[in-house]
């Protein structure tokens, strides 16, 4: 079972759920670069709301999906991030680097708008 | 209280860090605390996936002097670590000098102990403590 990929205009939404294993983390890091390509997507929301724990190999793949995403001209915004899971991850040196982040997915959203809003961006 | 799970695929360290975050809950860690051990047991689950043929971990309550606290204990069968001082060295990234990401996991927890042997493996003994009560009557 894949990570959901939705599609929202030029802007496309990856809602991790609880309880991913490795091999589903890295297969949403090759759906999501396909979906990019296929639907020429300007920015990428990954919702890590539901992740209870992310440790320092999730946030390498995070990492790892954010800079192949970006070789295609698209950004990443990661959203979600819980409290907790913020704390552990300073705690443990593992933070996701400069990958812009924001509180939940209306605003990772808005990020993306801001960032690409005004482009006249034609879905063949 | 103690349960053990073998650790060998990637599924398992879903399957222990999940363990010790609903035990960590039920003995009365706040939910910070209980992710932060969640993520210890992760790190040294995936070390045990990913270098070793395989390992255990256990998850155990502890009582000392009053206290009440959670014991990790990842355990594994693999070719162990030579330098133990490389492995825990630390910039304040995580991964310390051998990339296991050690002094990370080190500073999740209260007490770590760390045991290898050359061609036979390495065991890593975690703990974390529930604050003690202060009563309201002394004040500080």
């Amino acid at each position: 079972m894949g990570v959901p990929i939705l599609k929202q205009g030029p802007f496309l939404i990856a809602t991790i759920q609880a309880a991913l294993a490795d091999a589903e983390l890295e297969g949403l890091r090759a759906d999501l670069v396909q979906n990019v390509v296929r639907f020429r997507s300007l920015g990428v929301v990954v919702d890590v709301t539901a992740m209870d724990v992310m440790d320092s190999y999730s946030s390498k793949i995070l990492i790892e999906i954010s800079r192949m995403i970006r070789l295609r001209g698209t950004e990443t915004v990661i959203v979600g991030i819980q409290p907790e899971v913020a704390f552990a991850m300073v705690q443990l040196g593992s933070t996701l680097a400069d990958i812009p982040t924001a509180l939940d997915l209306e605003e990772g959203l808005a990020y993306l708008h801001q960032r690409f809003g005004g482009l006249d961006h034609a879905i063949n | 209280m103690k349960l053990t799970i073998d650790i060998a695929q990637d599924k398992d360290v879903v399957a222990a860090r999940q363990a010790g975050r609903i035990r960590a809950l039920k003995l009365g860690f706040s939910l910070g605390d209980a992710t932060l051990i969640a993520t210890a047991i992760s790190e040294l689950a995936r070390n045990i996936v990913s270098y070793t043929p395989g390992g255990t971990i256990a998850i155990a309550d502890l009582n000392s002097k009053g206290r009440t606290g959670l014991q990790i204990v990842a355990q594994d069968r693999g070719p162990g670590i030579r330098d133990l001082e490389l492995a825990l060295r630390d910039g304040f990234s995580s991964s310390g000098g051998l990339g296991l990401g050690l002094p990370g996991v080190r500073r999740l927890m209260d007490d770590f102990e760390i045991e290898s042997v050359a061609g036979q493996g390495t065991t890593i003994r975690l703990m974390k403590w529930l604050p003690t009560r202060v009563s309201g009557d002394h004040g500080t």
